[in-house]
């Protein structure tokens, strides 16, 4: 704007005379910083900072609702206590066995799953991949609250169906006659497992069948011309293709599945269940901040779920560039 | 010339009284934030000079948002609502005004209210943190046409606990309905009866847990009698099972606080209307369920509006009871308790005076204190019951384990 006043132009011309080594910043200068400040200010405040305090928290005790000046420095005592807590080990367990039963099977199906509607879809294929893709986008309360009435004990669909199919001959061998209570310890991590792995099967499909696309169709015709079926073409084309693809998505199921909360806060009423059997290690560290009203152990908690998180998705790395699956 | 000088001081004069116009603000959740509704317009004709706006949010948030305002001192009301679950943790953290202490002198009230209800409010260190507004006398709740067809009496669930259970047997035998939603509830009676005056229910004067007293030794065992008896349908309380099982007839009697009348009529039964019934919990048994309170933090101007608005809230006769009417909050208020509204008969109870019956209740409630770890002793205790119950647990070996995690997680 300025720029195009001459007088301003003049102004700058003699300056640059007088200054030729040290050119001063002028207003327009600042002005891309002005205009991407909003970003690193919102990073500061709301990124940057709750992190440092967070690191600084967890070295000390302090219950919020007495103010700021009740933090008192404890040192490590607060990571000691969390890595010797029986909940805290008993929630890291839950978050590794729902880990891996929810996460294993969302690849294990959506790979194979993206080959199908890739392959055998036409134009149909979006709205197909947009039905998958609906759990991801609804709101996970929803989702929770729909399943809570499914597994209703009493009410529930699901026990109905296994009950009357435990009416008929055969399969009464198989289903049960007594209805289920899956709010018992022994079915709570497979209940919630299921619905985190209804949930984002849809979202790896679609990271798949993105992946898929960009795999030029030459290699299938070359490998059809060699006389190679779907299935060798799938495993020897389409899975070594995918490997960047699969190291993206199985980094972000582990941070996921690490830091999964809603699903089980909700299922089990907040409480983790009977025995604490779906507590994962971020609804423990929610309940020692919020219930217990110790927000130094829980700051404690939520960095070593950072370290075990950052561990996990080193290792997956370095998996990944061992087998030179990752580039 | 003159006439438009006068009219414009006389404007800049309004705008003025206008502007020095106090407003305090109350933090709130549903449905407590109704009954401040309610006395916006009592209360706007006794102080003009005061503006009121109640600012709500739902129960879970309303209290974590308070947490964090506690905590950074920003963002606080001038009048902060705080629930029962929540005021033991609230009171001790000092971030609220003592008002025991002048200008409020707040304990020459105390006559006036429910004389378990104040002590709630009160520190360790004898610090009155908050003033009780309403208050849940606790009341067992039994549907008459389920216990009819069983052959049970009134007298039959009430006499005992043994005759409690004895009577669960026969309506399960006869009607196929659970006796009772959850074998937890009658554990969450039992530890909270026959108190005295100044006890807390899981921790003494000192911090000390006292979860493996006899006090607990009974509610387990009775507990454990009931699940073994087959009578408790193991259903939480506020889950879908729940409210289905009230809708379904297969809840035969609940014990909770009085307003669960309200909730039965509202939502969780309204079609059963006329069926329930209320009576005094068994066995002699007085103990409470939740309350509300309002307090002022320490960090807020307008703390004289603030509490003028406190004490329009709890120790108005006709706020108490346009409360009650409004949301089924039982007064805390004496005067408002002794009104001939307690006499009205309750339609969805059969036209019985229940209230009555929760005022009796209510001036038998033991005054036990609360600790700001009440929450995290009741985790432990509900997770030990369930071992118990479920994992066949040794009830001694269980409440041992109680005391030494609740030792553990109390460490500071």
């Amino acid at each position: 704007m300025s720029l195009s006043d001459p007088s301003t132009l003049a102004l700058e011309s003699t300056m640059d005379k007088a200054a030729p080594r040290r050119r001063k910043l002028r207003p327009w200068d600042w002005a891309p910083y002005v205009f991407i400040s909003p970003f690193f200010i919102l990073f500061a405040v709301f990124g940057v900072f709750p992190m440092l305090f967070s690191i600084y928290l967890s070295f000390h005790t302090w219950d919020p609702a007495a103010g700021l000046s009740a933090m008192r420095w404890v040192g490590i005592e607060n990571y000691t206590f969390t890595l010797t807590d029986d909940w805290f080990q008993k929630s890291v367990f839950n978050t590794a066995w729902i880990a891996v039963v929810a996460g294993a099977p969302q690849h294990l199906i959506a790979i194979p799953l993206a080959f199908f509607l890739h392959t055998a879809f036409g134009r149909w294929r979006n709205a197909v991949v947009g039905f998958y893709f609906l759990p991801f986008i609804t709101s996970s309360v929803a989702i929770a609250l729909v399943f809570t009435t499914l597994f209703s004990r009493d009410y529930g669909v699901i026990n109905q169906v296994l009950t009357q199919l435990g009416q008929l001959p055969v399969l009464e061998w198989i289903f049960p006659q007594q209805k289920i209570d899956w709010g018992q310890p022994e079915y709570t991590k497979w209940m919630i497992s299921f619905v985190v792995f209804w949930r984002y099967v849809g979202w790896n499909t679609v990271l798949y069948l993105a992946a898929m696309q960009t795999i030029p169709k030459d290699l299938y015709e070359a490998a059809t011309m060699d006389g190679a079926g779907k299935l060798q073409q799938f495993w020897h084309i389409t899975v070594p293709m995918l490997k960047p693809m699969m190291f993206f998505a199985i980094t972000l199921t582990i941070i996921g599945n690490l830091q999964l909360f809603e699903e089980p806060f909700i299922i089990t009423g907040g409480t983790g269940g009977i025995d604490q059997a779906g507590k994962t290690a971020a609804m423990h560290m929610y309940n020692t901040a919020f219930m217990d009203g110790d927000f130094g152990t829980a700051s404690a908690v939520a960095w070593l779920l950072f370290i075990a998180i950052a561990l996990l998705t080193w290792v997956n790395n370095k998996i990944f560039a061992k087998s030179g699956m990752k580039d | 010339m003159q006439f438009s000088l006068k009219s414009g001081l006389l404007a800049v004069a309004l705008a003025y009284s206008a502007h020095a116009a106090t407003t305090i603000t109350v933090a709130s959740f549903p449905d407590l934030d109704r009954s401040a509704k309610a006395a916006l317009d009592g209360f706007k004709k006794l102080h003009p000079d005061i503006e009121v706006k109640v600012v709500s949010l739902a129960y879970a948030d309303h209290h974590n948002a308070m947490t964090t305002a506690l905590a950074t001192g920003a963002n606080l009301p001038d009048v902060m609502a705080v629930d029962y679950d929540f005021i033991g943790k609230f009171s001790e953290s000092g971030g609220l005004e003592d008002l025991a202490k002048a200008p409020y002198n707040g304990l020459q009230y105390k006559s006036q209210i429910s004389r378990f209800s104040l002590p709630q409010g009160m520190s360790d260190t004898g610090a009155l943190a908050a003033i009780p507004t309403d208050i849940g006398p606790g009341a067992l709740f039994y549907r008459k046409d389920i216990l009819d067809k069983a052959g049970v009496s009134e007298a039959e669930l009430t006499k005992s606990w043994d005759s409690y259970l004895a009577a669960g047997k026969k309506v399960k035998a006869a009607t196929g309905a659970y006796m009772l939603a959850n074998a937890v509830d009658l554990k969450d009676i039992i530890i909270r009866a026959n108190l005295k005056d100044g006890e807390g229910v899981y921790f003494d004067a000192k911090g000390n847990a006292l979860v493996d007293n006899a006090r607990f030794v009974k509610a387990f065992e009775v507990a454990k009698a009931a699940r073994v008896a087959g009578i408790d349908g193991k259903i939480g309380a506020w889950s879908n099972e729940w409210s289905e099982g009230f809708k379904r007839n297969q809840i035969a009697t609940q014990m909770m606080g009085a307003w669960l009348a309200g909730h039965l009529k509202n939502w969780l039964a309204p079609t059963q209307k006329g069926l329930w019934r209320s009576a005094q919990l068994p066995n002699g048994a007085y103990a409470a369920w939740g309350g509300s309170f309002y307090a002022i933090p320490k960090k807020t101007e307008n703390k004289a509006a603030a509490w003028e608005l406190i004490k329009y809230l709890t120790l108005n006769k006709q706020q108490q009871i346009a409360a009650f009417r409004a949301v089924d909050a039982f007064p805390s208020l004496i005067e408002a308790q002794n009104d001939s509204f307690i006499d009205e008969p309750i339609e969805y109870l059969g036209g019985q005076k229940a209230r009555q019956l929760w005022r009796v209740a209510a001036g038998k409630i033991p005054a036990s204190t609360v600790d700001k770890f009440d929450s995290v002793a009741k985790e432990i205790v509900n997770s030990e019951l369930e071992k118990v119950l479920e994992q066949n647990k040794d009830i001694k070996a269980a409440l041992a384990d109680a005391k030494a995690l609740i030792k553990r997680r109390v460490r500071r």
